[in-house]
C-alpha cells in the first residue's frame, strides 16, 4: 500500500463512489436505478479530476488586484475539464432516460429481463 | 371577564380558523381551489394476477426457468462474479490512489509549464480575467466546440424519439387535467421570479470573462427560468414567445455563429495569420476579443437544450 | 505552410458544419448535403495523402494560436489520411445501398435528423483519427458513442430500442473508465497533449517512480476501448444492435465505428505511451488471449444462428477478435496486418450486410434461413455480392480476407512465444467461417420452389452499382495489396 492514502482521501471517496455506480450498472434490474448509477460513476470522475487541480493554501484563478503570480492560484485545467465533462453526462443521461420512457411506454416495465423476454416471445 | 358567544358567531372569526388549521381537522385547500382531485389509479386484481400469470408462463414456456438449473446457476454466478469483480476493482483502485502523487501538493507533475503561462500570460493573451473561460474559449477552444456538438446531437435524438407532432386533441387537454390551471399562488411567484432569474442567468453568461460563470451556467439558469414561467403559465401562452420555429432559428443561428467564428480563428492561427480582433481592456464587459460573443452563442444553445428536453419529456411536442 | 496542410482541418469543420446546417434542412436537401460532404471529406483526403506520399512525412496542425502544450494540435500522416479516405469511401457506398430501406423504415420529417447523426458521425470519425490531444479524443468518442445510439435505433421499433439501451450501457462503462485512465494519466504526467505524455511516460518508466499506477492506467484505457470495440467477453449488445437495425446503419456500424476506437488504441499505444513499455507491461497478452478466444467463440455463435443478419453480426466479433489478435502480438507487422484487416474488413462487412438486405427483401422479408433458399436466382446481384463477401471473409485468394490471414500467419511465424496459438486458432476460425458461410452460400444457390419476387435490374440501379463497386473495391485489395501494405507500413513508421 502506498503512502498516500489518507492524504488522498478526496480521491480515494471518488474511487469507491465509482464502483459503487459501477455495481448499480451491473446489478440493479431497474432501468431508472441503473441510470442513477450511471450518474454516481460519472460524478465519481469527475470529483476525481477536480481534485487534481487543488494546491494548498491557494485561491480561485480569477485574476484580483492584477496579482498574475503563478504561487498565488490553482491549477485552472482541472476545472476547465470537469465543465467540458459534465455536459457530456448530462447529454448522456437525457438520452438514456427518453429511451427507457419510449421502452416504458410500449412495454409497461421498467425491468430490462421482461423486456428481453417479451422481446423473445414476440419473436417466437 | 368575557361573555360566552354563540358557536355561530364563533365560527365567522379569525381565532376560530386559525385554530381550526392549526388542529388539521379541515384542510383549507379542499373545494377552494380550481382543481381536479387526482382519481387513485385503482388497478383491479384481475389483471394484475393477469399480467403474474404472463409472467410465469413466459418464463416456464421460453425459459423452463423451475427445471432450469442452468438458468438459475448462470445468474447465481453472474451475481457473485459481478459483485467479486466490483470488490477487486474497489481495492485495486484504492491502492492505486494511494500511490498517486498527493492531493494539494505544489510540486506534483500536474503543476508544470503548461499552468504558468496560463496564470501568467492568461490575461495578455486572451484578455479574459477569469482564467479557466480564457482556457476553455481560446487556449482549448476545439474541446468546447466538441462539447456543444455533444449537446447538439443529444438534443437531436431525444427528438428522434419523443418527437411527436400528431397529436389528438384529447391528449391535449389530458396534460393538465391533474395539475392547478392559473394556480394563484404560482402564478403571483412566477411573476415575480422569472424575470429576476432571466436576468441573473444574463448576468452570468455576460460576465463568464470577469468572474465565476460563462454560458453553460447561465444557460441552465434561463433555461430554468423558461420551464417555471412554462408550469405557471400553461402551453398555450408560452407558445406565444417560443415555438419550434423559435427553437430551430436560434440552435442554427448560435451554432453557425460558433463554428465560423472558431473556424476563423483556427485557421488564423493555424497559418500563423494575425486575426485582427481586438482584446480590449482587461476587466470591461466589450473586452476579451471572441470570448463574449461565444458566450452568448453558448448560452442560448444551453437554455433552448433545457427547454426542449423538458417539453419532450413532457408532452412530445413544442 | 502549404494550402494543403489545412486539409484536415477543413474536414473536420465542413462536416460539423453541415450537420448544423441540416437542422433546419428538409429531408432531401439533407440528404444531398450528406453526400456531398462525404464525398468533399474522401476527395480532400485523398489530395492530402498524395502529398503526404511525396513529402514523405508527418506535421502537426495547430488549432488555435498558441502551440503545443498550451493549445490544441491535430497531425497527419500518411496512414491518417489513408484511414480517412478510406471510412469516406465505405461511408458514401453504404449510405447508397441502403438508401432505399432508408425511406421505408425512418419516420417521415425525421429524415434530416438521420443524416444530422451521420455527419456528426463522420466528423467525429476524422476527429479521432487527426487527433493530437487525449480530451478531444474523449469528448469525439462521446459523439460517436451518441451518433452511433442514434444510428441503431432510428427504426424505433422494440427490438433496436432495446439494443439502443444495452448499447449504450455498455458504452459508457468504457467511456468512463477511458476518462478515469485519462485522468490518471494527466496527474502522473501533467500533460494532455499525446507527445508531450509520451515524453513524461518514458522517463516515468526509466526511473521506475509510480509504477503501479502507469500500470493501473494502461489498463483502464485498453479495457475501456476494448469494450466500446467488442472484445470478446463484452460483445452481448453487438448482435442485437447490428441484426435488426436499418441496413445503412449496420454497415457503418460494423465498418466504421468500432474501428474508430480500435484506431484511438493503436494511436494511443504507439504515441501515448510507446510500444516497448505496453509490450512490458502485460497487457498486450491479455488483449492477445481475449483476441483468440473472440475469434473462436464469435464463429461458434454464428454456427448456431438461424437469423442471417444475427449471423453475420456475430462475424464481426470474431473478425474483431482478429484484429486484437494482430495487436496482441508485439510486433510491427502484427501491427500492420491489423491495420490491413481494419481495411478488409469494412470493405466486405458492408458488403455483406447489403447484399443480405436484397436476399431478404425477395423472400418476403424472412431472415430466416427456411425462406431464403434459392434467393439468389431471385435477385441475382444480390446473391453474387453476397458469394463474393463470403469468399473473402473466408479467405479464398484473390479477395482480400486472403491477404489479411497471410499477413497474420506471417506476422505469428516471426513472434516466438505466440506462433502455436496463433497458428493454431486461425486455422480454426478458417474452418468454423467456411462452415458457416459456405452453408449460407449453398443455400441461397439451392434452386427453390417459387416464393416471393424477382427483381430486375432496372428496379434497384443504385443497389446495383453499389454492389458493383463493393465487389470491385474487395478484389482491388486482393490482388493488388502490397502498395497498400507498404503505404501501411510506412504510415506506422511515422506514427510515433
Amino acid at each position: 500500500m502506498g503512502v498516500n492514502l489518507v492524504a488522498n482521501y478526496g480521491e480515494a471517496v471518488a474511487m469507491i463512489l465509482f464502483v459503487i455506480g459501477f455495481m448499480n450498472l451491473l446489478l440493479q434490474k431497474n432501468l431508472i436505478k441503473k441510470i442513477i448509477g450511471l450518474n454516481i460513476m460519472d460524478s465519481a470522475v469527475y470529483l476525481f479530476l477536480a481534485e487534481k487541480g487543488y494546491i494548498s493554501s491557494r485561491t480561485v484563478p480569477i485574476v484580483v488586484n492584477g496579482i498574475q503570480d503563478v504561487e498565488a492560484y490553482i491549477n485552472p485545467i482541472p476545472s476547465g475539464l470537469v465543465l467540458t465533462g459534465i455536459v457530456v453526462s448530462v447529454s448522456v443521461s437525457a438520452l438514456m432516460l427518453s429511451l427507457t420512457i419510449r421502452l416504458y411506454r410500449r412495454y409497461h416495465t421498467l425491468d430490462l429481463d421482461e423486456i428481453s423476454m417479451r422481446l423473445r416471445k414476440e419473436g417466437l | 371577564m368575557s361573555k360566552l358567544r354563540p358557536q355561530k358567531e364563533y365560527e365567522k372569526t379569525g381565532a376560530f380558523r386559525f385554530f381550526r388549521w392549526l388542529s388539521g381537522s379541515k384542510d383549507p385547500y379542499v373545494g377552494e381551489v380550481e382543481m381536479k382531485p387526482q382519481e387513485e389509479t385503482i388497478i383491479p386484481e384481475s389483471t394484475i394476477l393477469e399480467r403474474m400469470n404472463e409472467k410465469r408462463m413466459m418464463r416456464d414456456k421460453i425459459y423452463d426457468a423451475e427445471n432450469n438449473k442452468k438458468l438459475r446457476l448462470f445468474h447465481k454466478i453472474y451475481i457473485a462474479s459481478a459483485i467479486l469483480f466490483s470488490f477487486v476493482l474497489a481495492g485495486l483502485l484504492l491502492y492505486t490512489v494511494s500511490c498517486l502523487p498527493p492531493v494539494g501538493n505544489s510540486a506534483n507533475p500536474a503543476n508544470n509549464e503548461v499552468p504558468e503561462r496560463y496564470i501568467e500570460s492568461g490575461l495578455q493573451e486572451t484578455g479574459a480575467v477569469n482564467i479557466v473561460t480564457g482556457m476553455i474559449l481560446d487556449y482549448r477552444a476545439f474541446d468546447t466546440f466538441g462539447e456543444s456538438n455533444v449537446l447538439f446531437i443529444a438534443t437531436v435524438t431525444v427528438l428522434i424519439l419523443l418527437h411527436n407532432k400528431k397529436k389528438s386533441a384529447k391528449e391535449e387537454e389530458n396534460d393538465r387535467i391533474y395539475e392547478p390551471k392559473n394556480d394563484a399562488i404560482l402564478q403571483a411567484c412566477a411573476k415575480v421570479l422569472v424575470p429576476v432569474i432571466i436576468m441573473f442567468g444574463i448576468y452570468i453568461i455576460l460576465n463568464g470573462h470577469l468572474s465565476p460563470g460563462g454560458g453553460f451556467s447561465g444557460g441552465a439558469i434561463i433555461g430554468a427560468g423558461l420551464i417555471l414561467y412554462l408550469n405557471a403559465f400553461g402551453f398555450k401562452k408560452t407558445e406565444r414567445m417560443f415555438t419550434e420555429k423559435t427553437y430551430k432559428a436560434i440552435c442554427f443561428a448560435a451554432l453557425t455563429f460558433y463554428c465560423v467564428a472558431k473556424s476563423y480563428s483556427f485557421y488564423t492561427g493555424a497559418n500563423h495569420l494575425d486575426s485582427h480582433i481586438p482584446l480590449g481592456k482587461a476587466g470591461h464587459i466589450l473586452s476579451s476579443g471572441l470570448i463574449l460573443p461565444l458566450n452568448i452563442c453558448v448560452g442560448l444553445v444551453v437554455a433552448c437544450t433545457m427547454y426542449t428536453f423538458y417539453v419532450m419529456f413532457r408532452k412530445g411536442d413544442f | 505552410m502549404d494550402f494543403i496542410q489545412n486539409f484536415p482541418f477543413f474536414s473536420i469543420i465542413l462536416s460539423m458544419f453541415s450537420g448544423i446546417i441540416s437542422s433546419i434542412l428538409p429531408g432531401k436537401a439533407a440528404k444531398r448535403l450528406n453526400t456531398a460532404v462525404i464525398f468533399v471529406a474522401g476527395l480532400l483526403s485523398l489530395i492530402l495523402l498524395i502529398y503526404l506520399i511525396g513529402t514523405g512525412s508527418s506535421y502537426t496542425y495547430m488549432m488555435g494560436h498558441f502551440p503545443a502544450p498550451w493549445g490544441n494540435e491535430i497531425r497527419a500522416g500518411i496512414l491518417e489520411a489513408g484511414m480517412a479516405l478510406f471510412f469516406c469511401i465505405i461511408m458514401l457506398l453504404s449510405l447508397f445501398g441502403g438508401r432505399k430501406k432508408l425511406n421505408e423504415e425512418v419516420e417521415e420529417g425525421k429524415h434530416n435528423l438521420y443524416y444530422i447523426l451521420m455527419d456528426l458521425m463522420l466528423s467525429s470519425l476524422l476527429a479521432l483519427i487527426y487527433t493530437n490531444d487525449l480530451f478531444t479524443a474523449y469528448v469525439f468518442v462521446e459523439i460517436n458513442t451518441i451518433a452511433a445510439c442514434g444510428l441503431i435505433m432510428i427504426r424505433q421499433n422494440g427490438r433496436t430500442i432495446e439494443a439502443a439501451v444495452r448499447y449504450m450501457i455498455m458504452s459508457l462503462l468504457g467511456s468512463g473508465m477511458l476518462l478515469m485512465g485519462i485522468c490518471m494519466l494527466y496527474d502522473l504526467t501533467g500533460h494532455l497533449l499525446m507527445s508531450n505524455i509520451s515524453e513524461q511516460v518514458a522517463l516515468l518508466a526509466a526511473s521506475g517512480e509510480y509504477r503501479i499506477p502507469l500500470l493501473v492506467t494502461i489498463a483502464l484505457m485498453s479495457v475501456g476501448l476494448a469494450i466500446k470495440s467488442a472484445l470478446f467477453p463484452f460483445h452481448a449488445w453487438l448482435p442485437d444492435a447490428y441484426g435488426y437495425s436499418t441496413v445503412s446503419s449496420a454497415a457503418i456500424l460494423s465498418s466504421l465505428v468500432s474501428k474508430g476506437y480500435i484506431f484511438l488504441l493503436i494511436k494511443i499505444i504507439y504515441r501515448v505511451i510507446g510500444f516497448e513499455i505496453f509490450d512490458n507491461s502485460r497487457i498486450i497478452d491479455v488483449l492477445f488471449v481475449f483476441g483468440l478466444m473472440g475469434m473462436i467463440f464469435g464463429s461458434l455463435s454464428a454456427i448456431k444462428e438461424n437469423d442471417i443478419r444475427r449471423m453475420i453480426a456475430y462475424s464481426s466479433v470474431a473478425q474483431i477478435g482478429y484484429i486484437y489478435m494482430g495487436i496482441g502480438m508485439g510486433t510491427a507487422a502484427g501491427m500492420a496486418a491489423s491495420v490491413f484487416h481494419i481495411l478488409s474488413h469494412a470493405a466486405t462487412k458492408s458488403l455483406l450486410f447489403i447484399a443480405a438486405i436484397g436476399l431478404t427483401d425477395v423472400s418476403g422479408g424472412s431472415r430466416k434461413f427456411v425462406d431464403l433458399t434459392g434467393a439468389a436466382y431471385r435477385n441475382k446481384w444480390a446473391g453474387v455480392a453476397f458469394t463474393v463477401g463470403s469468399l473473402s471473409m473466408v479467405g479464398v485468394p484473390l479477395f482480400s480476407g486472403f491477404i489479411s490471414k497471410l499477413l497474420f500467419a506471417q506476422a505469428a511465424v516471426q513472434n516466438n512465444g505466440k506462433m502455436l496459438p496463433a497458428l493454431i486458432v486461425l486455422g480454426i476460425s478458417t474452418i468454423l467461417n467456411a462452415i458457416y458461410f459456405m452453408k449460407t452460400v449453398i443455400r441461397i444457390y439451392t434452386p427453390a420452389n417459387g416464393t416471393g419476387s424477382c427483381v430486375t435490374f432496372r428496379s434497384m440501379k443504385l443497389y446495383a452499382v453499389t454492389l458493383v463497386c463493393f465487389i470491385v473495391l474487395n478484389i482491388i485489395l486482393g490482388v493488388s495489396s502490397q502498395p497498400v501494405v507498404d503505404l501501411i507500413e510506412q504510415g506506422l513508421a511515422m506514427f510515433s
